[in-house]
């Protein structure tokens, strides 16, 4: 799937799209805007809005990384370091009290994409040399490196404790002073639009559509005269940018930065993000942040395995769905042109529905397992589904057991069928 | 001098474990093309399986199946996920084995818990070999080098001596004329990722004991061993045993000599600045050698490959 998503050819519908001329994608712009007015009004809470700045944050990073790993093919283990090296400067601008009390906030992210481009320019100066496995582990290294300089480097990077600012000494902002987080809110909220644009317009630059020739044949850009390591330094240097604009709106919005924002695991789950919305398509990493925030923060109240799950989801989607959430969805877009979705809706409720309850079970198998291994001894009730229950007895075995059993069998029993209604609504002609 | 000796030998033990994963991951790489970034979660699992024998068995067993065990595991994931993925590219692949590595984590915290495992040196190797001007070197170490040594010699004879790793070597240099010829060479691939994994979790087995084995035993190891083979070159065997023991001997020694950086920047002329607690530079004076010890391989690895991309030992490629 992959490789026929990573591939250009304008004669494929889904690639028509990606491929598609600026006044075909107006529309989605207009109504993510309007969308990003509206969401506090539709979730008042404070823990909702913390939720979604966190969400447009991550939406930042993951479209910044993507102009690496989907556009560039660049995969980098390190990404974290831009925009953490970017935070900590904006950090630093916080507590320079003098100069930053000239400053309106809402610019600040500007210097923490500067100072993470900083960055990527002496780091790109060497790793862009080549692309795949060598500048992974350049990336790696590299990550590596500057993470554990942040133990070192007190100065700069303030030990183990991290630092920390207070984004209200800042220049009033036409009298705003960004006490409360419906103020934050929109701050970044006007960032994730502007950034998105920016990065959208850079896939549609010369320079960014060089980077998906390098990405997909770079002899045969070299051949045109196009000099692949300059093309991947552009890209990496733009991506470093606008990780460091992500940094800058975290340190905005949480006010401390530690060396957990600079470390692999950050940087892994930049690429798990992105992964998981999807590479092949500019929105993949939207949907892949969006999702992703909600399963955290949703999952890891209700369980501790949640890192289990998102695991094993990630995996699967490596293995089976290389194209990510947005590859899922533009799969569909050929059965619409068809005029033939409706065909699938009847076989997916029969397969999906069946198997989601199958998955149910099985996590709910994973569950108590874990309960029944690690809960203090004497603690044998659990809570799972909004049942309580002893799981030292044997009868939830046997209902968890019974409904993952009967709900992958059904799921596998009627997949023929859900294949052969995909194959019909994707070929053209017959009954309609 | 004396200490001098002692960290010789325990550089020598740091440098032969870390060549046992890099061994079997420069392996793969040249293989396969893909670094497997699961490499370390293997290592770890061969630790957690030791232990978990060794409970019942003792350690000896443990030695014995644990790696069998890894490496059927290790063979398991190549058949069944690699290949799999193998076809999307290789950018996938090394998501695929990142995924893996993650998931091994989680699956170890779940089955085990977060805690370090009581895993410890078998009573018989538990005494002093011998002892040099007062330290006393433990005979567990003298037993994990020669286990390393003789795992070396082993490999290098089958690799070079036999007809399996004659056909082992042709594949990997032209596993289309080897395919012709006859041979199975996806099952080939296969055995070499188990026999790969398979050390690593050797590897595990006898470093589970002395560094701990605990979930981020993987991690903390992991990198290192990445670092490894792209200073020797990546898919040189040679290039990972000199840049092991290189690593193993860097860090050994800078942490048991505490070398000061305003000694070096006062020794070639630089006066130490007055107020010292205003300075910008101030951490740059006040760092000591064992501080950075760790992250020594990662500079010398950037230096690498600014300076020789290839590696110590690797060829030139495109």
């Amino acid at each position: 799937m992959t490789d026929e998503n990573l591939t250009t050819d304008p004669a494929r519908p889904a690639q028509r799209m990606r491929a598609g001329s600026l006044s075909l994608t107006f529309t989605p712009w207009i109504v993510g805007g309007i969308l990003l007015v509206l969401m506090p009004f539709i979730f008042t809470s404070n823990s909702a809005l913390t939720i979604m700045n966190q969400m447009w944050i991550t939406v930042i990073f993951a479209l910044a990384y993507n102009m690496l790993l989907g556009q560039g093919g660049m995969l980098s283990f390190g990404h974290a370091v831009y925009a953490g090296v970017g935070g900590f400067a904006c950090m630093h601008i916080m507590n320079a009290s003098d100069f930053f009390s000239s400053l309106p906030l809402p610019v600040l992210p500007v210097f923490g994409g500067l100072f993470g481009m900083g960055l990527a320019l002496i780091v790109g100066s060497f790793s862009t040399r080549n692309a795949g496995t060598v500048f992974a582990m350049i990336s790696l290294g590299v990550g590596e490196l500057i993470a554990a300089c942040s133990v070192i480097i007190v100065a700069f990077f303030g030990g183990e404790e991290g630092i920390s600012g207070d984004r209200t000494y800042a220049m009033p902002f036409f009298g705003n002073e960004f006490l409360q987080q419906i103020d934050v809110y929109y701050l970044t909220s006007f960032w994730v639009l502007l950034s998105a644009a920016l990065m959208y317009l850079w896939s549609r630059t010369p320079v960014g559509r060089m980077a998906n020739a390098v990405r997909d044949n770079p002899e045969r850009a070299e051949f045109l005269g196009y000099s692949a390591r300059w093309v991947r330094f552009y890209s990496f240097v733009a991506s470093g940018f606008f990780a460091g604009v992500a940094g800058g709106l975290f340190a905005i919005n949480y006010e401390i930065l530690t060396e957990e924002n600079l470390n692999t695991t950050s940087s892994g789950v930049i690429l798990l993000v992105t992964f998981l919305g999807g590479v092949g398509f500019f929105f993949g990493p939207i949907i892949g942040a969006v999702a992703f925030t909600l399963l955290q923060t949703v999952l890891s109240l209700q369980t501790e395995l949640w890192a289990f799950y998102a695991g094993t989801l990630f995996v699967a989607t490596v293995m089976f769905f290389p194209g990510g959430l947005a590859g899922l969805m533009m799969m569909h877009v050929p059965a619409f042109r068809l005029g033939k979705a409706n065909h699938l809706i009847v076989p997916y409720i029969k397969t999906l529905i069946p198997g989601f309850i199958g998955i149910l079970g099985l996590c709910a198998l994973v569950e108590m397992t874990f309960h029944f291994r690690h809960a203090a001894t004497g603690d044998n009730e659990m809570t799972l589904f909004w049942t309580t229950f002893d799981s030292h007895t044997i009868l939830p075995w046997i209902i968890a057991i019974a409904v993952t059993a009967i709900g992958l069998g059904i799921a596998r029993a009627t997949a023929p069928a859900l294949k052969e209604a995909w194959n019909e609504a994707n070929t053209a002609g017959g009954a309609a | 001098m004396e200490l001098i000796l002692v960290n010789i030998i325990d550089g020598l033990v740091t440098g032969l474990l870390l060549f046992m994963l890099s061994a079997g991951l420069t392996l793969i790489f040249s293989m396969m093309g893909v670094l497997n970034f699961a490499h370390a979660s293997f290592y770890m699992l061969g630790a957690y399986f030791a232990y978990q024998i060794s409970i019942a068995l003792g350690f000896w067993m443990g030695l014995l199946i644990a790696p069998l065990i890894v490496g059927v595991l290790g063979a398991g994931v190549e058949r069944y996920g690699l290949r799999r993925v193998h076809q999307y590219g290789h950018v996938p692949e090394l998501i695929f084995t990142f995924g893996l590595a993650l998931l091994i984590e989680e699956l170890v915290q779940f089955i085990w818990g977060k805690n370090q495992m009581p895993y410890s040196v078998p009573e018989i190797l538990n005494f002093t070999a011998f002892s040099i001007a007062g330290n006393s070197i433990p005979a567990y170490k003298i037993f994990m080098i020669f286990t390393s040594v003789a795992i070396f010699i082993g490999l290098l004879y089958i690799l070079t001596k036999t007809r399996v790793g004659m056909i082992i070597q042709a594949a990997l240099s032209y596993p289309r004329t080897v395919e012709a010829l006859g041979h199975n060479v996806p099952l080939i691939f296969m055995g070499v990722f188990g026999v790969g994994t398979a050390l690593a979790g050797v590897a595990g087995v006898i470093a589970g004991p002395v560094l701990g084995t605990f979930p981020g035993m993987a991690f903390v190891l992991g990198s290192i061993v990445f670092v490894t083979i792209v200073i020797g070159g990546l898919g040189s065997l040679w290039g990972a045993l000199v840049a092991s023991l290189l690593i193993g001997w860097i860090t050994t020694f800078a942490k048991s000599y505490n070398i000061q950086m305003s000694d070096i920047l006062n020794g070639i002329g630089i006066s130490t600045p007055e107020n010292l607690s205003e300075n910008v530079f101030r951490d740059l004076w006040t760092v000591t050698s064992p501080q950075i010890a760790d992250i020594l391989p990662y500079i010398l690895m950037v230096l690498i490959l600014i300076f020789r991309p290839a590696g110590l030992f690797g060829k030139r490629h495109s």
